[in-house]
């Protein structure tokens, strides 16, 4: 069921099956019959590596998720708590294990943190008097979930957040873990390239910028963790060429402007979580009859989205617009296979016929999807509004009055138009712009407060603690130096039959894609001057390999780079990586890693103040 | 921070999980899927139906498989709402086992009759349908050679007393409990903390943090964070996730981090839900040392909950009371207490129009008040006022009076933008008229004029531009026989005109 993992350049599956195999063993630890009591949000992910089958094989009976007051019945011997490291679960599993001991049969509890033991936890278990009720209280480092053959997540929805406001750098180590567990399983990383800094300490403005950089704190981790390791020298020969850590803040704009590809507007209107969306049902007749006709779906349609269905490999990171033409073709192809009926006249045939018939059949389904969610995405993207907003975003982005207040978001604020596309929108102007102009922004900021309510101050300060929005200091405006020298925007984007990664914005050229395909090919010493603009330094770093394990290319063998953002990436910027991966000429295969994948909306919404 | 219920689902409502919690048929979980709703015989018939699917599309090549005797099921949330459904009494066991034969699950061989579990997700597309047999064998090896990860598996516990501050700190990341209390002097204990911020774990950093704040004095504390930045932060992060506000005003009182400590304290009336209760928290907030914008708008939000707690007491009584007519007609849909200024200022233009600007419902008051800039004024009366018709208000709103006494129409929004919200209000055509005449920008005007179906002024505009073509060409979408048309081929049999076209 994961050979898709397995299709890329780097089998990922391998990684799939040593977290497996690390969960197996948890189970077979609290021997008897066994329930899980989840923490919500892990299910997702969890569902990525494991089924009910392989709980089912290692004896849990029961699945509940976590929920205050008392657990429901369940006759088992073993009650399990997965939950991630989060002081507020703790008490919720306290109260759980509380009424549970009154109830009677003793049973063994345990706790399971996801990725990791959390100290604090643990004391708040024992300040609540229960620590001691739990026989197993481990931690499964799920770090790293594979997603597709070339994607790799962590999932941790405050990654940015905690890096970039709270300066927490517990994320950060998850990430330098899981690119130890990377190398442990796909040999040392040989040379190690970086650009950004995290936890620059902005509270009150006055600090000065933390010495300590991000991708240098991952690669001090990771290297510190490997002489951790004692001393077992890794002897797989490595798989990646070169590692290259990006933080998101040194390219803030990219997530802010609306992806242009299918997947990634589909994420963007629908929003993709762990690799499901859900869809109005509407769309969807169901495909038999008598199924109970008044029985219309009521319940969103949901679908998974990954490269193991052929045809959503095919069109996910095309340009929207060159989906259509692709669709109409498949049908074509389509109808043609099943007219052959037709066609076969002897047993030989028709034996042929019939056999290919599962495949045409599950061609025909996947295309009814995507023909589906291609009208839906229609109709919004040929919307007088979505027109009227990508105009806007495409001005600033070419660097077109980014200096003043924009009528079109005064519109939006007017008419109410959600907030965090209002935010979306004037964040981008900001960063277009190295900052508004004083007066620019203290009117934007009163409409919003005055609009959405005075309580999103905090959220203004968040965004203006991560350099999303802010006033211009030193009155220089640097973008439009950095938007020529890395040519991030292209006039003749072609958008059918692209020749640059600036389709997947239909103009825009994602910043952080143009600095790896930079870093490539010449190398970052030609472009020495922007990266110095760009917030924190860059950084190269090399990992000596036993010389039995360095590697001696091919001509022509394209190397593979590993790259990972810190904070967060696209799937625009993920369609961007894979155009270059599939250049015949461009040298270098990408796999691509992250702390979750996002877009603008839901970037925007982590750093959003909410009650607690 | 984060609520327990992670952002994820965003379209479930805490009040929707409660209600499902205290409900007393206990039904099955529900992860990711459907809400509520679920019936057994749904999901059975579910089951049934993507059983169908399964045999249909044939496609058996996948290589996670379990036993379960041609019962569907589900991914981990599928399986949990299966397996909680299950907790109720022995009889509905009982039902359950039978009809999804865990009985049989032991006596069959491991990989018959199986199916993957992912399929189940509600989508039931068949991924994965496609691969040929290659693709598939060549996960097996995989696991022969998947190295083993994970944590070492020594003891948890270590009673040693030996270890010094580096060697605790790695004991300590490793997950492995050890006692910090040895560590009795300031010099010892700061190596600690410095061992563990160097180990980069917030985790390990937050432990040794603990024991810190647990055996140091409050100023020694504090001046030994202020020279560890990584340190610093990462016990303001704790103390703002355990929710010690009093520590956390000392501290950054201490660190004369004054505006911070002044957010953090604005940020806990989001917690208080009484409005009398969160006006008097706000209260305490104005003097705060915010910037100057910021002071300003603290003060308007203690204002406006202030204004809206008297307005909605006032309005409550009126609407009760049945006597006044806007009330009765329109009734409220929701309280006005913690609407944002333009909302509430939307709902003084609708329910306090008339009121004279005394009052403290009164638009005009609350324009004073606040500070409303005109061009806000004028687009959220004229949309309050809009929607109840009241066109003589609308008409009013744009009308100025010189000092001559002649009557001028003025809009400080741009009359493209009066008509759009008149339109969205559903006004009649007359009115619309009315306004797209006003508009100045002649291309503008003529599109608007098309979109709302304003023949005359669409008419008048070509005429007067002497555009024949767009005559003749808007000539066909108008109904046959019409005033319309009949105005329109009067003005193209016209010998009068000098058309340029």
């Amino acid at each position: 069921m994961a050979t898709h993992l397995s299709y890329g350049r780097v089998n990922l599956n391998v990684l799939r099956e040593a977290v497996r195999r690390e969960l197996r063993e948890f189970l077979d630890k609290c021997a008897g019959s066994k329930a899980i009591v989840w923490d919500e949000y892990l299910t997702g992910p969890f569902g990525l590596i494991a089924q009910y089958s392989l709980l089912k094989e290692h004896e849990v009976e029961k699945m509940f998720t976590l929920k205050g007051s008392r657990l429901p019945a369940a006759d088992v011997k073993n009650i399990i708590f997965v939950v991630r490291p989060r002081l507020e679960l703790m008490d919720i599993i306290a109260e759980n294990v509380l009424s549970e001991d009154r109830r009677g049969p003793a049973r063994d509890f345990h706790i399971l943190f996801v990725p990791r033991r959390s100290l604090l936890c643990e004391q708040r278990l024992k300040d609540l008097g229960v620590l001691g009720s739990f026989i197993h209280r481990e931690e499964y480092s799920l770090d790293l979930i594979p997603f597709d053959g070339d994607l790799l997540s962590m999932e941790s929805e405050g990654a940015f957040k905690e890096c970039y406001l709270e300066s927490d750098q517990t994320s950060l180590y998850h990430a330098a873990k899981g690119l130890m567990t990377l190398q442990a399983l796909y040999g040392t990383i040989p040379q190690i390239f970086g650009k950004g800094e995290c936890a620059r300490v902005r509270n009150g403005r006055r600090v000065p910028p933390d010495p300590m950089f991000c991708f240098q704190q991952v690669a001090n981790m990771m290297i510190r963790m490997k002489r951790e390791f004692t001393g077992s020298q890794n002897s797989i020969f490595p798989v990646f060429d070169n590692l290259l850590l990006l933080d998101r803040n040194v390219d803030l704009l990219t997530p802010l402007a609306t992806q242009l590809t299918y997947e990634g507007l589909i994420d963007e209107i629908y929003g993709i979580q762990n690799s499901y969306v859900k869809l109005p049902p509407e769309k969807f007749a169901p495909k038999k009859q008598g199924d109970g006709g008044k029985d219309l779906p009521t319940e969103a349609k949901k679908l998974q989205l990954n490269s193991a269905e052929e045809l959503y490999a095919e069109i996910r990171d095309k340009n929207f617009n060159a989906v259509g033409s692709v669709l109409s073709k498949k049908a074509k192809v389509i109808s043609a296979a099943f007219e052959e009926r037709h066609n076969a006249k002897t047993v030989g045939e028709i034996k042929q016929f019939v056999s290919q018939l599962p495949h045409m059949q599950a061609a025909r389904g996947s295309l009814a999807n995507h023909t589906s969610i291609a009208e839906l995405i229609k109709d919004v993207t040929t919307s007088e509004d979505f027109f009227d907003k990508l105009t806007v975003e495409q001005e600033f982005m070419s660097g077109i009055d980014t200096d003043k207040v924009n009528s079109y978001i005064e519109d939006c604020v007017a008419q109410k138009h959600p907030l965090i596309k209002v935010l979306r929108l004037v964040c981008l102007q900001s960063v277009c712009n190295s900052g508004l102009k004083q007066k620019v922004l203290d009117y934007y900021k009163r409409e919003i407060l005055q609009t959405y309510g005075y309580e999103h101050i905090l959220t203004l300060h968040n965004l203006e603690k991560a350099g999303l929005l802010k006033p211009q200091t030193g009155g220089r405006n640097t973008y439009p130096t950095i938007r020529k020298t890395l040519r991030l925007w292209m006039d003749d984007a072609n958008e059918q039959n692209p020749t640059d990664i600036s389709y997947v914005y239909s103009g825009y050229a994602p910043l952080s894609v143009r600095l790896a395909q930079l870093l490539s090919r010449p190398g970052w010493r030609s472009i020495e001057e922007v990266l110095r603009i760009l917030p924190g330094p860059h950084f190269e770093e090399r990992q000596p390999l036993p010389t039995g394990l360095q590697k001696k290319r091919q001509p022509g063998e394209n190397r593979v780079t590993l790259i990972f953002f810190l904070g967060g990436v696209t799937f625009a910027e993920i369609a961007a990586l894979r155009f270059l991966s599939q250049l015949e000429d461009g040298g270098t295969e990408y796999v691509i890693a992250t702390t979750k994948l996002i877009n603008g909306a839901s970037w925007i919404e982590s750093l959003m103040e909410k009650p607690f | 921070m984060e609520s327990a219920r992670p952002t994820l689902q965003m379209n479930r409502t805490k009040g929707d999980e409660e209600e499902y919690w205290n409900s007393s048929k206990f039904k099955a979980f529900t992860f990711d899927d459907e809400d509520d709703e679920l019936s057994q015989l749904k999901e059975s018939k579910r089951a049934v139906n993507s059983l169908r699917d399964f045999v249909d599309d044939d496609d058996d090549d996948d290589l996670e498989r379990v036993s379960w005797s041609g019962e569907p099921v589900g991914s981990i949330s599928w399986s949990i709402k299966e397996t909680a459904s299950n907790s109720g009494s022995n009889h509905e066991r009982e039902q359950l086992k039978n009809r999804n034969s865990f009985s049989s699950y032991a006596q069959l061989p491991k990989p018959a009759s199986t199916y993957s579990l992912s399929s189940f997700f509600r989508g039931r597309t068949r991924p994965g349908s496609f691969q040929s047999l290659s693709d598939a064998l060549s996960d097996t090896p995989a696991k022969s050679y998947a190295p083993e990860l994970g944590r070492p598996k020594g003891e948890y516990r270590d009673y040693s007393n030996d270890w010094s501050p580096s060697d605790t700190v790695r004991r300590l990341r490793k997950g492995k409990v050890c006692s910090l209390e040895r560590f009795r002097s300031l010099q010892d204990k700061l190596q600690l903390l410095e061992e563990a911020v160097s180990m980069h774990d917030g985790n390990v950093i937050t432990a040794v943090l603990i024991f810190l704040k647990r055996t140091l004095s409050k100023e020694i504390l504090f001046r030994e964070l202020e020279v560890r930045q990584v340190a610093l932060r990462h016990l303001i992060h704790f103390l703002k996730e355990i929710g010690d506000q009093k520590l956390l005003w000392d501290l950054f009182r201490f660190l004369d981090r004054t505006e911070e400590l002044a957010l953090t304290h604005y940020r806990e009336h989001l917690n208080i839900q009484d409005p009398e209760k969160r006006k008097e928290f706000l209260k305490t907030c104005i003097g705060l040392p915010f910037s100057a914008e910021d002071s300003a708008h603290i003060q308007d939000h203690y204002t406006l909950l202030e204004r809206q707690i008297i307005i909605e007491a006032n309005d409550r009584h009126l609407e009760s009371a049945g006597q006044t007519e806007i009330f009765r007609k329109h009734p409220r849909k929701a309280s006005i207490l913690n609407m944002p200024l333009v909302t509430t200022l939307f709902y003084s233009c609708f329910y306090h129009y008339t009121e004279a600007e005394g009052t403290f419902s009164s638009p005009v008051n609350l324009k004073k008040t606040f500070k409303i800039p005109e061009k806000q004024y004028v687009l959220t009366a004229l949309a309050a006022r809009a929607k109840l018709r009241a066109w003589h208000d609308v008409d009013a709103l744009f009308t100025t009076k010189n000092w001559l006494g002649y009557t001028k129409k003025r809009a400080p929004i741009g009359f493209h933008r009066v008509v759009e919200i008149l339109h969205k209000n559903s006004a009649p055509v007359q009115i619309l008229q009315e306004y797209v005449n006003l508009v100045e920008d002649v291309d503008t005007k003529l599109n608007l004029a098309t979109k709302f179906k304003c023949h005359d002024v669409v008419i008048d505009t070509c005429r007067d531009l002497k555009d024949r073509q767009q005559l003749l060409a808007y000539r066909s979408k108008v109904d046959k026989g019409s005033a319309e048309e009949e105005k329109i081929d009067a003005i193209l049999n016209s010998s009068q005109i000098r058309w340029k076209n």
